[in-house]
């Protein structure tokens, strides 16, 4: 009978281990029971604290007293937009790393990487589940990337901003392209930002002192006025042993910004006449040794940072100069203020968000508010820019800072990084001139799978047919409703 | 008394199939319904265009005369197997060559434990941490690539992770570097089996330690062998996170490093069932066929 019992005793315990899912290949078998007996505990304290928060919630929620919900939940894929709140919406008190408030509403954040497509694997998720969610757990607000923005404004999901109670006079200071990326098919506003993200050609001053003769921006710029100075100027840089650019995907925005037709057109994958131009010109200057062939953010791309790097110029926005370049870093060429900007060969943007409502949000005018404040208010945007040097929509605060009007402490506006250039006219210029009329919610998947895929044709392993099958291949596979 | 023997011996019996619950019960819920609703959702056009869903919608076979005409699956499924067997050569040599070495008696091998516990070491990393370390060590500016510029025996980086045999070779490395350890420790498991006075007897009449193992040691290591080779063939099949993360998911160049799991795993982007799960049981019956044939190849010789 005792042999029974323990029998009985050690299956279960085996069993309540397995399907509890703890019972690592590491904890031997005299330790099982123990283990089980933890699981339990951890279950019974997290069904406790599972408790008490719904109860502080839910007296929260009381206290709040108003028609509106107590919790703002929030989806970001990095920690921007949240530095931007905590440091420039006047109510809002952080509480940790993921919750804070505003007055008696509870802000959640939740922060999902971009990486391998997760942040927006995770909003979809939650998005279709929005109808049925209760209350507190609808999301309220989402952030988008102008490369999949249409995927998200062109549905149900997102509100008109005119429905919140925000007028068309509220975003009259917006740069227009900021608004057309976020227009969807019915001609509806469904999203506002708070960044304008014109790009500007970013040179190396030492380079351009040594090879050019002058790091001046003006003198620099008529050496890439256009895709033949820069082809010119690549080769006597090739010469003199620098790169003209670090990758060819430097370039490539530039190109697809600039283009006539649109990625996909009736279900059609189409590839423009402006992005074959870029393979041609890529092509020729890998060829010719004046650039490589890597990815974006890869070490070998940021290797043109620092001297030892050799590169001349990276394309990029505000927030790339101040972000990303390694200004922090001791050695860095932006470190030491080395880098100049110049308006290039063709205009173009890179990135910037855009905050949504979500249809369904129980906060809609605290959604309004932030809504407000952070991407209409003068003052605010001000702020964010003499704090955080990122570039705001708002042209009359840009256009002031830009021409020197409003100056900080007595002197103009400078960029510690530019070597104390003041790119704002460039940037002021470059955002009236960008224009998105032939953007498609298929932009994001047609523009990685189209690098990926020429990366093997500038490398001599596929013909140019070859790349291309390959480029159809893929996007096909991510956009089964394609054909080609 | 006698029988209240008798019904324990029968109640003992009992006790085995309650120690297998745990087993079925994992087995229905984790495996044989996942795999029933994979066979089931290869017959639906299921995915999802952004934030639209589309079907399911049974459209018979279609996945699969897709899937079956455009001929990816079987580039990628030989870019698996060269990639596989790359790796699984010298594995199954060095593995049968030091396992051979560790159980020999004679060679009386000092600090066996260290060395059984190092060769093992590399399969304890996580295999996309291991990707990722060869991954820096092996990109354009990789330590590697300094080092043999300034030995002088490269003069311009070699790009690994641009050429077809460089790129399969290192994920053919990496494979063989996590699991040699493991397989040596299999074989000579298999190896201490065998009954020394077979050997002993062998060098009486004169054998040289060449003929011992070929004659001895190898034939009756047979239902070891096989083993080691299925498993590592259907490890082999379902290689992905080492291609995967080397080569950041794309696998290039030109797809020539693209298995059939990565091809899989590109359906998951637009969510899409239907085509994954037809390529799924298109897997499972390679994976069924090619492991029969190794089964019957290596049975049939140990008949003989």
């Amino acid at each position: 009978m005792k042999r029974k019992a323990i029998s009985i005793l050690l299956s279960t315990a085996m069993a309540v281990t397995m399907l509890g899912g703890c019972g690592s290949s590491s904890e031997s078998a005299d330790t099982s029971t123990d283990s089980a007996a933890s699981a339990a505990d951890t279950v019974a304290e997290t069904t406790a604290s599972a408790e008490t928060t719904v109860t502080a919630e839910t007296a929260a929620g009381e206290a709040a007293a108003s028609d509106e919900g107590s919790v703002l939940n929030i989806y970001v894929w990095n920690e921007e937009f949240k530095s931007r709140v905590t440091d420039h919406y006047p109510d809002y008190e952080e509480v940790d790393a993921t919750t804070g408030k505003i007055g008696d509403v509870t802000v959640n954040w939740f922060i999902t990487p971009s990486d391998d497509n997760a942040y927006q694997n995770n909003l979809d998720e939650n998005l279709l589940k929005q109808a049925d969610a209760a209350a507190d757990d609808k999301i309220d607000m989402f952030l988008v990337e102008a490369d999949y923005a249409l995927k998200y404004v062109d549905t149900e999901y997102t509100m008109k901003i005119s429905d919140l109670g925000i007028t068309e006079d509220d975003l009259a200071n917006q740069y227009q392209y900021t608004k057309d990326i976020v227009t969807d098919s019915n001609g509806d506003l469904k999203g506002v930002s708070w960044q304008g993200c014109p790009g500007v050609l970013i040179y190396s001053r030492d380079v351009a002192n040594e090879v050019l003769g002058t790091d001046d921006p003006d003198e620099v710029q008529a050496y890439v006025s256009d895709w033949d100075a820069v082809a010119e100027t690549a080769a006597t840089m090739k010469e003199a042993g620098y790169y003209m650019t670090s990758s060819v995907n430097d370039t490539y925005r530039v190109y697809s910004n600039n283009v006539t037709s649109k990625w996909v057109e009736d279900g059609v994958i189409n590839i423009d006449d402006n992005i074959m131009q870029w393979v041609e010109d890529s092509k020729e200057m890998v060829d010719a040794g004046q650039t490589g062939t890597h990815e974006l953010w890869s070490d070998e791309w940021s290797a043109g940072f620092y001297p030892s790097g050799k590169v001349f110029c990276y394309f990029g926005p505000a927030w790339l100069i101040d972000f990303s370049m390694a200004a922090d870093t001791e050695g860095s060429i932006a470190n030491a203020g080395g880098w100049g900007a110049a308006e290039g060969p063709q205009g173009f943007y890179w990135g910037g968000t855009w905050i949504c409502a979500a249809t369904g949000t129980d906060n809609p005018s605290l959604v309004k508010d932030i809504i407000l404040k952070l991407t209409c208010d003068e003052d605010i945007m001000t702020e964010i820019v003499l704090e955080d040097n990122d570039f705001v929509n708002n042209k009359p605060a840009m256009e002031a800072l830009a021409s020197g009007e409003k100056l900080i402490d007595g002197e103009e506006y400078s960029n510690a990084v530019l070597g104390g250039q003041n790119p704002l006219p460039m940037f002021c210029a470059g955002a009236e001139n960008i224009d998105l009329s032939n953007q498609s919610s298929y932009d994001q998947g047609c523009n990685e799978e189209f690098q990926n895929a020429m990366k093997n044709y500038f490398e001599g392993n596929a013909t140019l047919d070859d790349a291309l099958d390959l480029f159809y291949k893929a996007v096909v596979e991510k956009y089964p409703e394609l054909t080609y | 008394m006698s029988k209240v023997k008798r019904g324990k011996v029968v109640s003992y019996n009992k006790w085995g199939y309650i120690f297998l619950i745990p087993f079925v019960v994992v087995y229905l819920i984790f495996q044989m319904i996942p795999l029933l609703s994979t066979i089931y959702n290869s017959f639906f056009e299921n995915y999802r265009s952004g934030l639209t869903q589309i079907g399911p919608n049974f459209v018979g076979l279609q996945n699969y005369k897709t899937i079956l005409t455009n001929g990816d699956v079987w580039v990628y499924a030989q870019n698996t197997i060269i990639m596989w067997l790359m790796g699984f050569i010298p594995q199954i040599i060095v593995s049968l060559l030091l396992g051979a070495w560790f159980s020999n008696p004679r060679l009386r091998l000092k600090f066996q434990a260290f060395f059984k516990t190092v060769i093992y070491l590399p399969n304890l990393i996580m295999a996309s941490a291991f990707a990722m370390l060869f991954f820096t060590l092996f990109s354009d500016i990789g330590p590697i690539n300094s080092i043999l510029v300034q030995l002088g025996i490269l003069d311009e980086p070699y790009k690994f992770l641009s050429n077809v045999w460089s790129a399969r070779g290192l994920v053919a490395f990496m494979n063989f570097l996590m699991w040699f350890g493991n397989t040596t420790i299999l074989l000579m498991a298999g190896m201490m089996g065998i009954d020394t006075s077979l050997s002993e007897a062998a060098e009486v009449d004169g054998a040289t330690s060449t003929q011992v193992f070929f004659k001895i040691t190898l034939p009756l290591l047979k239902p070891i062998l096989v083993y080691v080779m299925i498993t590592s063939l259907i490890g082999g099949l379902q290689m992905f996170d080492v291609p995967q993360v080397l080569t950041n998911a794309t696998g290039d160049p030109m797809r020539s490093t693209m298995t059939l799991i990565m091809y899989l795993n590109k359906h998951l982007y637009s969510k899409n069932y239907g085509l994954g799960g037809a390529l799924s049981v298109v897997l499972f019956i390679i994976t069924g066929v090619l492991s029969l044939l190794v089964f019957n190849f290596t049975n049939k010789k140990s008949v003989k």
